[in-house]
């Protein structure tokens, strides 16, 4: 790893090599580069293929919709494609396609993000659709109904989805009184109340550079990117203007909801609270989780339901660390008459789990993939760019490419015991399952 | 006109890949090696050419099963051993099979590629399989139908139209199988089948990534290199369609629908069964009117006459003997179905008589270039470019030279397609529509619960 730091012009540039995978390979340089006006990006060079990849984001996502518009957020995401500056939603997404430029957005809990990718050759014109869609985004009423009746139609779909409907049921129970606890995109009656102004007022108080992260990746210097960043995102205001959001409560059962549904195939949602990100044992848990329920094939989970009895072709449990409350979550599809079966197995993984943790073998396994498969998340220039953003936007530092691998070796057999007994209530899961599930399944009981 | 030259891309910059070497082994088996040397990591990926297509009539779902089984180990690895040394081995893998193909892949870090080379080529002559696994997997594949197929209305509607579209051809047989058929499939018929398809001679080898074509060929001849060719592996031709005489409508009432929809498929040629240029007139014909925001069917539904939330199309051209065109559209609250299938119908009239503008064709093939150079950037997509059209009767030239192919399509190419596959007759529609049900469905129940 070398580190140098560099000068040029009002334009700061911090490089950082790392090495991926395996020593002595060719190196991946990151380069934190701060514009004349003050945006930071990390940038990875390469010339490789004749695009440039932009990943961005904001803090506020979801959690900033207002009580009772719930899905404001997910609305933005979808709206600032249609329409932006003088361009009209048709011009605009026309534009669009003549360059060849590809922008979409998303709304998660906490955060708004962006992916932008360009040809090299477009990249002038093609940012300034971006600019306009992050700066001047038109919320045209005639855009602004259309997009809503999409999205209205989409939530009447996942009503009969028993996948959604089983984990927003979940949410609901888990972070009762939270945030967190309402869909990201809203409810037929939430989001038939959001007009354009409600658009506008997230847009303002989200897109801010006091926020923002950046990651590029491609084909462009340092000395270009610069620039670039202001042309993009100088025109923000500078302050965020966001809502303080409380910390929930960890989410703990036991409780169990079942939601009827004709479908021949049950959906079960399980979990409690779980690790946050910033927790001194999330790398443990992670290594646990592979383990139990994260690690495909090599999971306990996937073991016992689908490969020893047949019982799912889908299993798995995993992590989301949300910046206020975190969870371990799983989900499975049984057919009807056997997810009581299912559950019961899960549930006697998560107490064997509990009490005895992974044998050092799993352990070792684990880290085997965990470390291993570490480069194959670098090998596309959105990829990395998605690498980038996230470690920024869940500060881990600019070194954490280079040290994340150590950190998860570093992790004993004794820690991911320890975290297993602390993690894992087999007694305390909350499960919601949608379907029509036989076998009376039963409260599970305080053990 | 001067738009059109503003949007051409420089078409050498679409070769993203022409350093590719392909080559064959003794044996017969094809390697093509896709030089990217960025991360240090490959993609590694065997393509048999067989299919569920090529499934045994009765036996519907064979070909998927067989890929599931095709992890339960062998005389070296033992029953569900093989995913699990690829993670021990920082590496990711999965299967696919389509009706024409079916592949299995690999990422790993490169120094892993040997490695990977050796556990696939093992698999591909020494599978054992055990009963007791096979009756157990035969589950995994029924609930892998239930989370698809029997969950899914549209899916099911999706089905039944496929089955209609194709009166004779296997396409019309669902990749999974028809559910009685693969209750019954056992270890005997996935062995015959096993046994009859899976062999170097009947494979394609494609590695992408942090490796070059002397360093492939020289593994490739230690691992696969050694297997014996078994007798020439050809599969049965499979039947060809009949006329078709009459359009075909399909309505399915569904309390689980959500809303109402509608969709067509138009039987079609594929690249591989096309006339010289049809398939990529077909292409960007249906870009213009049927995909994304910017296409003539979003424009007039949901844009201006505000009949349909959503509505778009594509054309599907990767099969071996046939592929097909397809609209669909989901009507506004309140707004019959029948009202949006006219005004459906009177976008596709309009574009048989009129054709498309310069400006839709420049920005439809300008799109599919940059698509394919954005397709460069990715390893995995290059190697699943290559595999799909070598396996479905394309050569590396024609792979590579798409993109200049598409360049010589023009406005007249573009409207005789449209006049020559818009044909009722050979059309299938589907309606998908909540039945009274619905409206105290899946939500009630939710309330009632929460009451409760």
């Amino acid at each position: 790893m070398g580190r140098a730091a560099a000068t040029t012009g009002l334009l700061a540039i911090l490089i950082l090599s790392v090495a991926l995978a395996t020593p002595g390979e060719a190196k991946m340089r990151i380069q934190q580069v701060t514009s004349p006006g003050g945006v930071t990006a990390w940038l990875v060079e390469s010339s490789q293929a004749p695009l440039i990849a932009i990943r961005f984001g904001f803090v506020g996502g979801a959690v900033q919709d207002p009580a009772g518009k719930e899905g404001v957020a997910n609305f933005v995401s979808g709206m600032l494609d249609e329409g932006a500056g003088d361009l009209r939603s048709v011009d605009f997404q026309e534009r669009q396609e003549e360059l060849a430029a590809k922008m979409s957005f998303d709304a998660g809990r906490d955060e708004f993000t962006g992916n932008f990718q360009t040809l090299t050759r477009n990249l002038k014109q093609a940012t300034e659709l971006l600019r306009l869609a992050l700066t001047q985004p038109r919320f045209d009423v005639s855009a602004v109904d259309r997009i809503k009746k999409q999205i209205l139609t989409g939530l009447k779909f996942d009503q009969n989805n028993p996948r959604t409907v089983a984990s927003k049921e979940w949410f609901k129970l888990a972070f009762n009184g939270h945030p967190y606890a309402r869909p990201v995109k809203g409810s037929l009656e939430s989001v038939a109340r959001i007009g354009r102004g409600d658009l506008q007022e997230f847009a303002n108080k989200v897109f801010t550079r006091d926020t923002l992260k950046v990651a590029v990746v491609g084909d462009i210097d340092a000395e270009k990117l610069g620039p670039l960043l202001d042309k993009i995102f100088g025109d923000l205001p500078a302050a965020s203007d966001l809502k303080p959001i409380a910390e929930a409560k960890p989410p703990l059962g036991p409780q169990r909801k079942i939601i009827e549904m004709n479908v021949p195939q049950s959906v079960a949602v399980f979990g409690h609270a779980g690790p946050k990100r910033k927790d001194k044992d999330f790398i443990a848990s992670y290594l646990l989780n592979y383990v139990l329920g994260g690690g495909g094939f090599n999971s306990r989970l996937t073991e016992e339901v689908r490969e020893k009895r047949g019982l799912a072709y889908s299993i798995y449990s995993t992590l989301s660390p949300y910046q206020r409350g975190a969870i371990y979550v799983g989900n499975v599809a049984t057919e009807n008459k056997s997810m009581a079966r299912s559950l019961k197995v899960i549930q006697s993984e998560l107490k064997r789990m509990a009490e005895k943790g992974p044998t050092a073998k799993e352990l070792k396994y684990a880290k085997q993939y965990l470390t291993g498969s570490y480069a194959l998340r670098f090998d596309t220039s959105s990829k990395i760019a998605n690498q980038l953003l996230w470690i920024q936007i869940e500060d881990l530092g600019l070194d954490y490419i280079d040290t994340r691998n150590a950190k998860i070796e570093a992790v004993t057999l004794q820690d991911v015991r320890r975290v297993a007994k602390r993690l894992l209530k087999f007694d305390g899961l909350i499960v919601t399952i949608v379907g029509k599930p036989k076998g009376a399944i039963k409260k599970p009981e305080k053990s | 006109m001067a738009m059109a030259m503003t949007f051409a891309l420089p078409i050498d910059s679409t070769r993203a890949a022409s350093n590719v070497s392909h080559f064959k082994l003794k044996n017969g088996l094809e390697v093509v090696v896709i030089p990217d040397h960025r991360a240090p990591v490959v993609t590694h990926m065997v393509w048999y050419r067989v299919g569920a297509a090529d499934d045994r009539r009765g036996a519907s779902g064979i070909a998927h099963f067989l890929e599931h089984l095709m992890f339960k180990g062998t005389k070296k690895i033992a029953p569900g051993e093989f995913s699990k040394i690829i993670a021990r081995n920082g590496g990711e893998d999965n299967a696919f099979t389509g009706h024409d193909a079916t592949s299995y892949f690999q990422r790993v870090a490169k120094d892993r590629l040997a490695l990977v080379m050796e556990m696939e080529a093992d698999r591909m002559v020494n599978l054992r399989l055990l009963d007791k696994d096979v009756v157990t997997e035969r589950k995994v594949i029924l609930e892998e139908r239930l989370s698809r197929v029997e969950n899914d209305p549209a899916n099911i509607l999706g089905e039944q139209m496929n089955a209609a579209l194709y009166q004779s051809h296997p396409y019309g047989i669902p990749i999974l199988g028809w559910e009685h058929e693969m209750r019954v499939l056992d270890r005997k018929v996935a062995i015959e089948f096993y046994q009859r398809y899976y062999a170097p001679n009947n494979a394609i080898l494609i590695v992408a990534g942090d490796v070059t074509g002397e360093e492939v060929r020289k593994l490739a001849r230690k691992t696969y290199g050694k297997l014996k060719p078994r007798d020439e592996r050809v599969r049965a031709a499979r039947p060809k369609e009949p006329p078709h005489r009459a359009p075909i409508r399909i309505n399915l009432d569904d309390p689980r629908a959500g809303r109402v929809t509608l969709q067509r498929y138009y039987l079609a040629p594929s690249y591989n069964s096309a006339e010289s240029g049809e398939a990529e007139a077909l292409d960007l014909m249906m870009k213009i009117v049927a995909s994304g925001t910017t296409s003539r069917l979003y424009k007039r539904l949901v844009v201006e006459q505000k009949k349909a939330a959503s509505a778009g199309g594509w054309y599907s051209g990767s099969g071996l003997d046939s592929g097909h065109l397809g609209v669909y559209t989901v009507a506004s609250d309140g707004v019959a179905i029948k009202d949006v299938e006219q005004a459906l119908d009177r976008v596709l009239t309009d574009f048989m008589i009129n054709g498309a503008t310069q400006k839709e064709l420049d920005r439809a093939r300008n799109s599919y270039i940059a698509s394919h150079i954005y397709g460069g950037d990715n390893q995995v997509r290059l190697a699943r470019r290559y595999g799909w059209g070598l396996v479905n009767g394309r050569t590396i030239t024609d792979i590579e030279t798409w993109p200049e192919r598409l360049e010589k399509v023009n406005l007249e190419d573009i409207q005789r397609v449209a006049k020559k596959y818009f044909n009722p007759a050979q059309s299938v529609t589907g309606v998908l529509r909540p039945s009274a049900k619905t409206k105290t469905g899946a939500k009630k129940a939710v309330d009632e619960e929460r009451k409760s």
